[in-house]
């Protein structure tokens, strides 16, 4: 049994006037094991937001269950740790006040000193030295972001859930997050579930990437294994041929694949509690034929939204 | 440097606009010209002196008024003759009384409606009928029950800044943003901490907006209140020289009252930045 279990999620929106009763996803199986980095990717409706906040405990899917370490997941926890899509800061507080409210809620018997040498650790941790005394609205977007990660890691939570963090940031800015993700993450071995909208960002973070089709009654369509070295980088895993056969397999299901699981051959051939495990890095016959040096390495990026 | 500027050009505006107002004023009061030297005998036959007017008070006269007024602001010469001081003195602590009741009831009762949507749904048809009625409509029965006219003048108070103060906090409760809410479930925060530390400072600045508000009305209704139920208070002043027609003290009254509902309503704005946060 994996360290984070789904099983059988079903969530539907109630009929509301006109529009009919949506089921947005039924039957859905994965499971996260103990430190690994799972990202997962899918059209805008495929209900995403809804899987994270099902396993976060902010809300209650119509059926099945999360298991987190062998218990069921029955509402929000300090054992799961959120970020939150728009940073969720509280405007009033200085980002020392922001990261001291989660630590004192973990630790409600600490000394007011041992909960901010343990904030600045965090806040060191995602590069904020010095702006410890600012309010968020003196922020920029990326280090609001940053404050919403520090704040997360601080209450050192057994899982960490990431709603599409960086979406609202400018690439450059969202590069050096990466960076910064990638490197908290290998030190502290800290499981992540976090949703995106960006193939690079997924291919340099996951060890393992869930494609899922299109809403409604989406589908985990496959698990993709993410087969490149472990200590890949921003700046060089371009380089690798496994790069693009991953991240080629990504687009084309994202652009040609996802919508194929609503009916027919693909939607008869799934089983919903074995979503396929595909290994497109180790794949030779499907390799790019693209050769790294006459491509730079930013056109390579593609916005799903803007592929969409 | 140009915020400077602008700010003295403004000022030097200010200072025409009431250059202009004070000279029409007083024109439209100067004493009108006597024709004949018999009618200058005729009005002092009448008890009248030789400067004529209409009656209305000049300029002049109020500044006199104003002068002499705030020298002596405190004396006390018997019910019909307190000093301007000791009115204000009066009708502020009637509003700060009501004021500080009104909000011991709304803010925490605004909390409880605007956490609740089933008591939110309970309580807006007895507000909404509530709350247009005029504070005044309530002093009989406010006169009958406690029987005493300063309390009631209280009283009226609570009443009229009950509302706003009420609406506001429920709305600013019940509109705590989501994400702060699911924050403080995420990081399992107890019912009390999360009201004290999340939504009250979330609140905080339409809640103020709210009291702020009903200091200006409880400002507006005490004169009223007073000249009805009388003996102090500066609504009273204004009525109590009424009857005396010494309107030169019933404009210096108005005078004080808009000064006094400025510098009240400086002091909750002054409040309110100190609460208000950038988003």
């Amino acid at each position: 049994m994996s360290f984070l279990e789904v099983q059988g999620l079903k969530q539907v929106f109630p009929a509301r006037g006109a529009s009919p009763e949506t089921v947005v996803f039924d039957d859905l199986h994965f499971g996260i094991e103990k430190g690994e980095f799972v990202c997962i990717i899918g059209h805008s409706g495929c209900g995403k937001t809804t899987i994270l906040n099902a396993i976060a405990g902010l809300e209650k899917p119509t059926d099945g269950v999360v298991i987190m370490d062998n218990r069921e997941v029955s509402g929000p926890s300090l054992d799961r740790g959120v970020v939150f899509q728009g940073h969720a800061l509280m405007p009033w507080l200085t980002v020392m006040s922001n990261v001291a409210f989660a630590v004192r809620s973990r630790r409600p018997d600490w000394r007011a000193d041992q909960v901010r040498a343990h904030c600045q650790q965090f806040i060191d941790m995602v590069g904020l030295t010095g702006a410890e005394h600012k309010k968020p609205s003196e922020l920029s977007g990326g280090m609001k972001q940053r404050v919403g990660i520090a704040r997360a890691f601080s209450i050192q939570p057994k899982m960490l859930l990431l709603d599409e963090p960086f979406g609202a940031l400018d690439a450059l800015t969202r590069g050096t997050i990466q960076d910064e993700l990638v490197r908290i993450v290998r030190a502290t071995h800290q499981t992540v579930f976090m949703i995106t909208h960006d193939v690079d960002e997924a291919i340099l973070l996951a060890d393992k990437i869930l494609l899922m089709s299109n809403g409604p009654r989406a589908v985990v369509a496959e698990i993709v294994e993410n087969t490149m070295p472990a200590d890949r980088t921003r700046m060089t895993m371009h380089h690798d041929p496994q790069y693009y056969r991953i991240r080629n397999h990504l687009v084309d299901f994202l652009v040609n694949r996802s919508r194929l699981y609503a009916g027919g051959d693909a939607r008869a051939a799934y089983d919903s509690k074995h979503p396929p495990v595909v290994r497109p890095g180790l794949e030779a016959e499907r390799a790019a034929p693209v050769p790294p040096t006459s491509e730079p390495p930013r056109a390579a990026v593609i916005n799903l939204r803007h592929a969409n | 440097m140009m915020g400077v500027k602008e700010t003295l050009r403004a000022a030097l505006l200010s200072f025409v606009i009431l250059a202009v107002l004070l000279g029409a004023w007083h024109l439209a009061t100067l004493p009108k010209e006597q024709a004949a030297a018999s009618d200058d005998e005729y009005a002092k036959l009448m008890g009248k002196g030789a400067k004529k007017s209409d009656g209305f008070p000049t300029p002049a006269q109020l500044g006199e008024t104003i002068v002499r007024q705030l020298s002596d602001p405190f004396y006390d010469n018997g019910p019909n003759d307190k000093g301007i001081g000791i009115q204000l003195a009066h009708s502020l602590a009637r509003v700060g009384a009501g004021f500080a009741l009104a909000m011991l009831v709304a803010v925490p009762l605004g909390f409880l409606i605007g956490m609740s949507p089933l008591l939110y749904r309970a309580f807006d048809p007895f507000i909404q009928v509530l709350k247009p009625i005029s504070p005044l409509a309530w002093m009989p029965i406010a006169l009958y029950t406690i029987k005493d006219s300063s309390v009631s003048g209280v009283f009226v108070i609570f009443i009229c800044s009950l509302w706003p103060t009420l609406i506001n906090t429920a709305y600013g409760v019940g509109a705590v943003r989501r994400d702060w809410l699911n924050v403080a479930r995420t990081l399992e925060v107890r019912p009390l901490r999360k009201a004290f530390q999340v939504i009250l400072p979330a609140a905080a600045p339409t809640i103020l907006t709210g009291m702020r508000i009903s200091i200006g009305i409880a400002w507006l209704v005490i004169v009223a209140a007073e000249m009805l139920v009388g003996g102090t208070g500066i609504g009273y002043f204004v009525w109590n020289e009424w009857n005396n027609l010494n309107l030169t003290n019933v404009i210096f009254a108005i005078l004080v009252i808009g000064v006094v509902g400025m510098a009240l309503d400086i002091l909750c704005g002054r409040l309110q930045t100190l609460v208000t946060y950038v988003e």
